[in-house]
């Protein structure tokens, strides 16, 4: 079973949101993402200060066999992109809730949309069936 | 649920992720691609390449049929146990597969041709064979093993009995032999040293838990891609197709112009190719962060037209993308490649990339 820790909201196309500190959020993608996806080689986050929907694609990770594209779960700006990523890629196989956060929004987006914990893990076993 | 190789229960147990290869079940990776592509270049790795076609031909004019047939000439063959790589081509010059042979006797050859394209090339050589009194044989009954990398012979050779392992290591490279019901080959498709074993299929599962035994890492497709494009190897169906000739494809050095009175099936269109001048399969290396992948357009600065990345990836090797590409033959040392709507450069570079462990092109 895929770690899907209870703190975190988390969307269809497997991207999970932590609420952080002055109405900002951390964007990531989940254990099950990396996992499907294998060995991540590049990772390309989007620029400070880009204005992003909901929905749109923003970010690009890459593994060995191919490229996808990470959707921002909410609409705001961005404030922070993790640039620890460029030179160490894996960090989001080996951490992918932790250091291998992928980029932060200031937003004033209600995550309540997203999906909860236990709804992204029936999510997960529905996609598996 | 595709076709299984008899190996398919072990990689299940290794925790393959299995994925769909022409038709097969194949397994991608054991975990880590990079670490397995890593094993193969420093220490040894080993590939089940059972899904691959083991074809037999005997009879007394195997040797004038395959010379029709295949554009590199089996005359070249002047030792048992040699192999020959070579295209197999349709009359207008398209590459129908490529494949290895080897004389094993003067009534007999063994092909080994690509899983995806069998039916065709079964079909293809069986309507040509009859003529030659040639008979062809699919040998379903074998299993394939590819073990690959510095320490891969040494280990390797550890599965045959002791009076014959030294003879397996006094193999030379692009030759084989048989030991018993099996046959021993020194090729691949790594750009590393060590074997191809082509094996009973009973005896598939035991070699598979020996040479895991000798410390010899399991290695999925996945890692068979990134090293035979670090190798600067083609992938049938990628860097060549029906669509392509060979010397659109960096295989004219498979293609046997000489003698001149040999007629294989597509000669005439290779030399009308020849005279125009066609595009040029090159290397690339990305200047840039990113991947270049297949299908990726590729520009450059004073070349009429445009080319394509046929196969491209991130070299664990190198650290760095590379890729085959098809461009227009006026193509200078460096083009433009389009990633995701943006334009990155990349310089154009003689492959292979990397081979024997060693980086061969200047980063």
């Amino acid at each position: 079973m895929s770690n899907i820790p209870a703190d975190l909201q988390y969307t269809k196309s497997h991207e999970w949101v932590r609420r952080i500190e002055g109405g900002a959020v951390e964007i990531g993608i989940t254990e099950h993402a990396q996992s499907a996806l294998g060995d991540l080689v590049f990772v390309e986050v989007p620029e400070v200060g880009r204005a992003v929907r909901a929905g749109e694609a923003c970010a690009v990770v890459e593994s060995v066999k191919a490229a996808s594209d990470v959707y921002s779960p909410v609409t705001g700006t961005v404030i922070a992109g993790n640039g620890a990523l460029a030179g160490k890629p894996e960090l989001l196989n080996h951490d992918p809730y932790g250091e291998g956060w992928l980029f932060r929004v200031q937003t004033a987006a209600e995550l309540a949309p997203l999906m909860n914990a236990a709804a992204y893990a029936s999510y997960l076993e529905d996609e598996s069936k | 649920m595709g076709l299984r190789t008899p190996l398919y229960d072990l990689h299940v147990g290794q925790n393959a992720k299995i994925v769909d290869f022409g038709g097969w079940d194949m397994p991608l990776h054991y975990g880590s691609q990079l670490e397995e592509h890593h094993a193969v270049r420093r220490d040894a790795g080993m590939f089940d390449v059972s899904h691959m076609a083991v074809v037999d031909l005997t009879g007394g004019r195997c040797r004038e049929l395959l010379r029709v047939l295949l554009a590199n000439d089996v005359a070249r063959l002047n030792v048992y146990g040699k192999a020959l790589y070579t295209c197999m081509l349709k009359p207008d010059g398209g590459v129908i597969d490529d494949l290895i042979v080897y004389l094993v006797s003067d009534t007999w050859y063994r092909l080994v041709v690509n899983a995806g394209t069998r039916d065709k090339d079964l079909f293809w050589i069986r309507s040509r064979a009859e003529e030659y009194g040639v008979s062809v044989l699919e040998r379903t009954d074998l299993a394939m093993i590819a073990v690959q990398g510095p320490n891969a012979r040494g280990k390797g050779a550890a599965l045959l009995a002791p009076a014959q392992q030294a003879a397996v290591l006094e193999l030379k490279p692009f030759s084989g032999a048989a030991f018993g019901s099996w046959f021993v080959a020194r090729t691949g498709y790594t750009g590393e040293d060590g074997f191809e074993i082509m094996l009973p299929a009973t005896d598939a599962a035991d070699a598979w838990r020996r040479l895991l035994a000798h410390g010899v890492q399991a290695a999925g497709l996945g890692a068979r891609d990134t090293l035979r494009l670090e190798a600067g190897m083609n992938l049938y169906g990628n860097d060549m197709d029906e669509q392509h000739h060979p010397l659109e494809s960096g295989l004219a050095w498979t293609v046997a112009f000489e003698p001149e009175d040999r007629d294989f099936i597509g000669r005439a269109a290779l030399q009308k190719a020849r005279r125009a001048g066609c595009d040029r399969l090159v290397g690339l290396l990305l200047e840039e962060r990113g991947v270049l992948r297949s299908h990726q357009k590729v520009l450059a600065a004073g070349a009429p037209g445009e080319g394509m990345v046929t196969s491209g990836t991130f070299s664990p090797t190198l650290n760095r993308s590379i890729a085959l590409a098809r461009v227009p033959n006026a193509t200078g040392a460096s083009v433009q490649v389009e990633i995701r709507g943006k334009m990155h450069a990349a310089r154009v570079v003689k492959p292979p990339f990397v081979r024997h462990g060693k980086t061969l092109i200047d980063i």
